[in-house]
């Protein structure tokens, strides 16, 4: 691994400075995407600001919603009794990434921030737009099973690997960010970007902008949620494809629903069209089959992902009948 | 035969006299006194943008270490090189397998993808600090009684997070054990041994 200086400031503004000053910095957290990237010399930054003595660990009430501080674990998060009680569908996401050891380190803030997992954004001598723009794209031709089937581009297939981004997006989350140029919010589907031409740019932060918190509004998706992830062992392994699921039922009648899909596109998947054909439905199979067919318009496989635009359609009804049986 | 005029050899005590006269010199550039007062005094960023290598306090197993050390140095090597407590195995290096799992603060997270100098101030335990004296902690007695182990490379990491899982109160069932030692992975296969160490520690109902 490249030598690095590392700085531990405790003040916020200390420590946007650093990164906005030097292109060549970046904020560490949990480290546990970044040192991974380090030992590879897919990343090299030269400078690193832990940002982990900055107070933004709180779990709190904000208005009508609920902040989760940018340095909360994943672990603390999963296991909050607020979060449990009002985004019980973000515990499940949550619940369903890495394994305890890693939820223990990763924190909200670095889990948005995490890079694809793509083998050729990792493997050094292969070409990736994302890694190294302009050096062209091994996925697009190669061993591409694991890669997108919505939102791609011809520089890039990679997918966004955070299960927790997919219940965020789900649930109208919003980024809090504070930079060199003062705070400002955004929308967590706006947060991520798609690649088009320029796949090296995963998110929409502006140089030297540090996540702050997440805010989540209540809603009245408490109960009939489901986080459905299939992956290649029971445990402990990135989504081949997720499907975050929430519904408001009156009876057996759906009054609205929410719906997002991981492991398809290079930002979570809002599924905005299939959420309104769910709108007044009964919750049978017939309605989420429908659903699942609206939701999987426009999907387009690759070589060796076609059977994501099988499995899609059936991960989407497996995880609303999961939910609405909740 | 051969041998050389004794004026020309190196008098052993005179080399003896450079090698502690340079060390102490080196560990001296090493922790400058201003250094480690103004690193108390929580200037920290200056210092580290001035020098290479960090100051670091570290409790490991109840005992105290203040050491100074390159940032890039993982927990895991720092543990392991620096104070020599190779329990802790290095198995894949990047989270994967969990043979580097230790407990920082009480709660277990692998220790080679983090760095050392992100963990000034903390208690740190490894396998090296379960165990009472000669007396074995109550899982580890568990794991030799059902043979948690084969060729036992994991083992050290699967009796940390088996401690933590049940710590955590996600030793519940046999299917809530397997999903809280996912991240510990055994290519021996000792898992079923694994699941009933951890299930009689629950049901014996010792404070771990």
């Amino acid at each position: 691994m490249n030598q690095f200086q590392y700085v531990r400031p405790t003040k916020q503004q200390a420590a946007i400075d650093v990164v906005a000053k030097d292109a060549n910095a970046a904020f560490i957290a949990g480290g546990t995407n970044l040192v991974d990237l380090m030992k590879r010399g897919v990343m090299t930054p030269q400078k690193l600001v832990d940002i982990n003595r900055l107070p933004l660990r709180q779990i709190e009430r904000a208005g009508s919603g609920l902040r989760i501080g940018a340095l909360a674990l994943n672990s603390a998060v999963a296991d909050d009794r607020l979060v449990r009680e009002k985004h019980p569908l973000l515990a499940l996401a949550l619940n369903a990434g890495a394994s305890p050891q890693l939820r223990n380190m990763a924190t909200v803030g670095g889990n948005m921030l995490q890079r694809t997992r793509c083998p050729y954004f990792y493997d050094t001598t292969m070409p990736c737009n994302k890694r190294q723009p302009g050096s062209g794209c091994g996925a697009l031709e190669g061993i591409n099973r694991m890669h997108a089937i919505f939102g791609f581009s011809d520089k890039c297939i990679a997918v966004h690997p955070s299960d927790m981004s997919v219940a965020l997006v789900a649930l109208d989350a919003t980024v809090l960010l504070s930079g060199p140029k003062g705070d400002r919010k955004l929308a967590f589907a706006d947060f991520h970007r798609l690649p088009g031409d320029t796949p090296q740019r995963d998110t929409n932060l502006e140089p030297g902008e540090l996540i702050t918190a997440v805010e989540i509004p209540d809603s009245p998706f408490t109960k009939h949620v489901h986080y459905q992830k299939v992956r290649e062992r029971a445990s402990y392994a990135f989504a081949l494809l997720s499907v975050a699921a929430a519904l408001d039922m009156d009876g057996n009648t759906i009054k609205a629903a929410r719906l997002a899909m991981g492991g398809v596109a290079h930002k979570p998947w809002r599924l905005a069209a299939a959420e309104q054909a769910l709108v007044g439905q009964p919750a049978t199979e017939e309605t989420f089959r429908q659903a699942a067919a609206v939701a999987m318009q426009g999907a387009k496989a690759f070589k060796h992902n076609e059977y994501k635009l099988r499995l899609g359609p059936n991960a989407i009804v497996q995880a609303l009948k999961t939910a609405a049986a909740a | 035969m051969n041998a050389e005029p004794e004026q020309e050899r190196p008098r052993d005590d005179s080399r003896r006299t450079f090698l502690k006269q340079s060390s102490l010199l080196t560990a001296m550039a090493l922790v400058p006194g201003p250094v480690v007062s103004a690193a108390e005094a929580k200037l920290d960023e200056r210092v580290a943008e001035s020098i290479e290598k960090v100051p670091l306090s570290l409790k490991v197993n109840g005992k105290k270490y203040k050491l100074a050390v390159e940032p890039r140095t993982t927990l895991l090597d720092l543990l392991r090189e620096n104070l020599h407590l190779n329990g802790t195995k290095k198995g894949c290096d990047y989270g994967q397998c969990g043979a580097c799992t230790v407990h920082v603060e009480g709660q277990r997270v692998n220790s080679c993808l983090s760095f050392a100098v992100m963990h000034d101030g903390q208690e740190i335990t490894t396998i090296e600090g379960l165990a009472n004296g000669d007396k074995l902690h109550p899982m580890q007695e568990a794991f030799v009684k059902h043979d948690g182990f084969q060729c036992g490379y994991c083992t050290p990491g699967q009796i940390m997070s088996a401690v933590a899982c049940v710590r955590e109160g996600h030793a519940g069932s046999e299917g809530e054990i397997r999903e809280y030692m996912s991240g510990n992975i055994c290519r021996c296969g000792a898992y079923s041994n694994i699941v009933a160490a951890i299930q009689d520690v629950k049901q014996g109902g010792q404070k771990v």
